[in-house]
């Protein structure tokens, strides 16, 4: 731990290397790619949100001027065609509304839209499953015939595709104990990452088989062996290059156009470039699920919770995969508790599938368990914070997932939180506020990185993880330190799958606690070499040289009239004393230490309206250190923004045939900057012992509370409570007039 | 003997049993071990990730395992 030492360059808040070429507009996004003779390809999406495909017919498309490529589901590999084959392009059923079934390369994106109008597609459409209540109602129309429960074929087939439960203790014991009992059922809708750049990338295979994708995507090893996995081909014949990427929080961890755009160039011999409109990106890429959950938590009046437990049923889409593990190990984790029972539900509808988005599966969960401690604290006359002090997680506690926490900061962040002098300062008359507390386990798992010293001492940093939230900066800042040397010397770089180590994807807030780990390990093996260089040009043994302030100098006692070498000296005669200095680690990382976060808000309401404003928004969360403090701020300002637009507007609204109606930014309404106040952060430091600086992700934390923090606000000022999400005004209004 | 835990999805793998003490001085010699007990399953927990000693891991191998080590297995976690 680099906890004692003076840290010179972690903390600061430099200007990210980035920076100018993103606000200056030079920087290139996934639409920006084109090649020479490059064509463009559009997609067929099915009008029916359940329906079985007869016929496919690309035949006349082909015969419009301009166009170079058809292809539908049966073009690609079918042996082993796994659930990312058929969501990228459908075979005998379509599961969702605009779900893809067929695909058009033309000349001009115009063309491919009219050759799109020529293909003929036979349908027999099937009802639609639109809910968990529907899924797993009696009798309930399939959406996969062939899934079932836990794979039990014992069983009838059913759209449950998993079942999982946890618990501890002896719970109706627990609740036996308890003074007062909480239990309600809470909706939370699908919602989208609502990342403002859609999907885009850009195919060209040579006639030897050899493919390169530029596409946006929060991790190039994963396109490309996502890719490789549905197109049949080896991993080592594809090429990812990634662009700058325009936000993805878990929605860009997957794919949906590069196997595709491969397969058209395959055919037309040409560069391919496919970019997704804003209605494709609602329509048929991953949002989050919505869920169903049902929370009964018993407490003793004093507040000690004597029991809790959880049902949550997770939408997955069309297949399987819902993130309901992680929210049934998330809802109780911020709580020591004796007696629970867990038990979680992945459940199939006819929606797009799911991806990963910021914390996946915990909002939700969260949401509920949040909500009904509220309602204990004002059962029992308690205030939130302490209610959740006197039951708070800390080093030691089981979690209810099994191990014992080591050190996290749940504690830290209570007690930091009542003493902020905005919650100390009580909300005015007309104003509610709520709390909540937030949580994530964060992941570590593979990272590479490279630092190569120029011959004037400049440092070059290459690692594999896009840059979604200021990673290089930190990397950059992470390096600074550990050579000694001013962070203006360094520059980051992503590499291309080709030209960096593999790392995996940016996101479970890994990279700045994996990825950053293997640059302070490359920087360590420069000075090591550096050493190994001074000793020589001393002639001294390399145990007589140390590594102070970016520079190579004797031990103390060591008896050498020398002058202490810079890393720029070792550098300049770098080519006398063995080469080029090149630094290199890879790993994979373990122990990324959970983030806790605490939230509270203070919103007014609109009674003729039923529109809720926000007036303060305060987050307060353990960084384990912050690398670079803006950008930790960043991270938790920006998941607020999201909690919040989730909690207060964000919906996708279905007809009863399963057509989203609101897919645009007009009517899926995220939150703009002038629906905000400034969302106050203080970040809580304890360290992570994992990591040499005592890093923690910090990026998906931030999206859980907000959720719970803005119901238990409006519940504050209604004085009844409203469930469901989101908290929009026709359902403020509505649930105002009933409880009138 | 470390105390080993499985959580109730990996219960069909191990016949119902959910806890149990096992002599092993790493992650590998511990699927090892559990691999004699029962035939396959270090197919299952490959796809695992397993918290040893509070410490989550999502691909353990060589990591060690002490006497009163706590070892339990559980779901994998994706992130966003």
């Amino acid at each position: 731990m680099a906890e004692a030492v003076e840290l010179k360059a972690i903390g600061t808040r430099p200007v990210r290397p980035d920076g100018v070429d993103k606000v200056t507009g030079r920087a290139n996004f996934g639409a920006d790619m084109a090649l020479p003779g490059m064509v463009h390809a559009k997609i067929l999406r099915s009008p029916h949100a359940h329906a079985r495909i007869k016929t496919v017919d690309v035949s006349k498309a082909l015969q419009l001027d301009g166009v170079h490529a058809a292809i539908s589901g049966k073009d690609l590999p079918q042996e082993g065609a796994n659930d990312l084959s058929v969501n990228i392009l459908a075979r005998d059923k379509a599961l969702y509304h605009g779900h893809a079934v067929a695909a058009v390369a033309a000349r001009t994106p115009d063309i491919a839209e009219r050759a799109l109008e020529l293909i003929h597609v036979e349908y027999e459409p099937l009802s639609p499953v639109l809910s968990i209540d529907d899924a797993i109602a009696d009798g309930a129309t399939l959406v996969n015939e062939n899934m079932y429960t836990n794979g039990d074929r014992s069983l009838a087939p059913s759209n449950v595709a998993a079942k999982q439960s946890f618990e501890r203790g002896d719970v109706e014991k627990g609740f036996a104990e308890a003074d007062v009992i909480v239990e309600n059922a809470y909706r939370v809708p699908t919602a989208h990452q609502g990342y403002i750049e859609p999907h885009a990338c850009v195919a060209t295979i040579n006639e030897g088989g050899r493919a390169t994708v530029w596409c946006s995507t929060q991790g190039q090893f994963d396109v490309r062996s996502m890719t490789a996995g549905v197109l049949n081909k080896k991993v080592s014949d594809i090429k990812v290059i990634p662009s700058e990427i325009g936000g993805g929080f878990g929605g860009k961890t997957t794919i949906y156009l590069e196997p595709i755009a491969v397969k058209l160039s395959e055919i037309s011999g040409r560069p391919v470039k496919m970019v997704m409109n804003r209605e494709e990106v609602f329509r048929a890429t991953g949002p989050t699920s919505a869920t169903l959950c049902r929370i009964r938590v018993g407490a003793k009046n004093d507040g000690t919770i004597t029991a809790a437990t959880a049902w949550l049923a997770y939408e997955a889409g069309a297949f399987a995969g819902a993130p309901v593990g992680p929210g049934c190990m998330s809802v109780l984790a911020p709580y020591n508790l004796e007696n629970f029972r867990i038990e979680g539900l992945d459940v199939l509808v006819n929606k797009p599938k799911v991806a990963a988005y910021r914390a996946p599966g915990a909002p939700q969960s969260m949401h509920a368990m949040e909500c009904t401690v509220d309602e204990v604290a004002r059962k029992i006359g308690m205030d939130p914070i302490d209610l959740r002090l006197k039951n708070a997680a800390d080093e030691g506690t089981v979690a209810p997932y099994g191990p014992r926490f080591p050190a996290i900061g749940l504690v830290e962040c209570l007690k930091a939180a009542k003493k902020h002098p905005n919650y100390v300062n009580k909300p005015d008359d007309g104003v509610g506020r709520g709390v909540a507390v937030g949580f994530w386990f964060n992941i570590g798992m593979q990272s590479s990185a490279e630092v190569r010293i120029a011959e004037n001492g400049g440092v070059t940093i290459m690692e594999g993880n896009p840059d979604i939230g200021g990673s290089r900066a930190s990397m950059c800042l992470m390096a600074a330190e550990t050579l000694g040397v001013p962070y203006e010397t360094i520059n980051a770089h992503v590499g291309d799958t080709e030209a960096t180590g593999f790392c995996n994807v940016t996101g479970g807030s890994r990279t700045t606690f994996a990825t950053g780990l293997a640059v302070v390990q490359a920087c360590e093996d420069i000075i090591a070499q550096c050493k190994e260089r001074a000793a020589l040009t001393w002639d001294l043994d390399v145990e007589q040289v140390d590594w102070q302030d970016g520079r190579a100098v004797p031990k103390p006692g060591v008896n050498a009239d020398v002058q202490p070498l810079s890393l720029a000296d070792i550098a300049r005669s770098a080519g006398r004393t063995g080469g080029p200095l090149l630094g290199r680690a890879s790993l994979n990382a373990q122990g990324p230490g959970a983030s806790f976060s605490v939230n509270w808000t203070d919103v007014v309401l609109d009674r003729d309206t039923g529109k809720v404003d926000v007036l303060a928004f305060t987050a307060v969360q353990d960084a384990g250190r912050a690398i670079h403090p803006a950008y930790v701020e960043g991270q938790m300002q920006g998941g607020a923004v999201q909690g919040l637009g989730w909690a207060l507007n964000e919906e996708y609204i279905y007809d009863q045939q399963g057509v989203m109606e609101n897919a645009g930014f007009l009517d899926y309404r995220v939150p703009v900057a002038s629906d905000m106040p400034m969302i106050e952060c203080q970040i809580v430091e304890v360290p992570n012992p994992s990591h040499p600086y005592g890093v923690r992700g910090v990026g998906e934390t931030p999206i859980v509370a907000p959720l719970a923090a803005t119901s238990n606000a409006v519940r504050d000022l209604l004085g009844f409570r409203i469930n469901d999400l989101p908290l929009s005004p026709p359902r403020v209004l509505e649930a105002i007039e009933e409880n009138a | 003997m470390a105390k080993v835990v499985f959580p109730d999805h990996l219960l069909s793998h191990t016949n119902g049993e959910r806890e149990l003490e096992v002599d092993c001085n790493s992650f590998r010699s511990l699927v090892q071990a559990l691999n004699r007990r029962w035939p396959g399953i270090d197919e299952v927990l490959e796809k695992t990730a397993v918290a040893i000693d509070g410490q989550i891991y999502q691909d353990a191998w060589l990591e060690k395992i002490g006497p009163q080590s706590e070892v339990f297995f559980m779901q994998r976690i994706e992130g966003g």
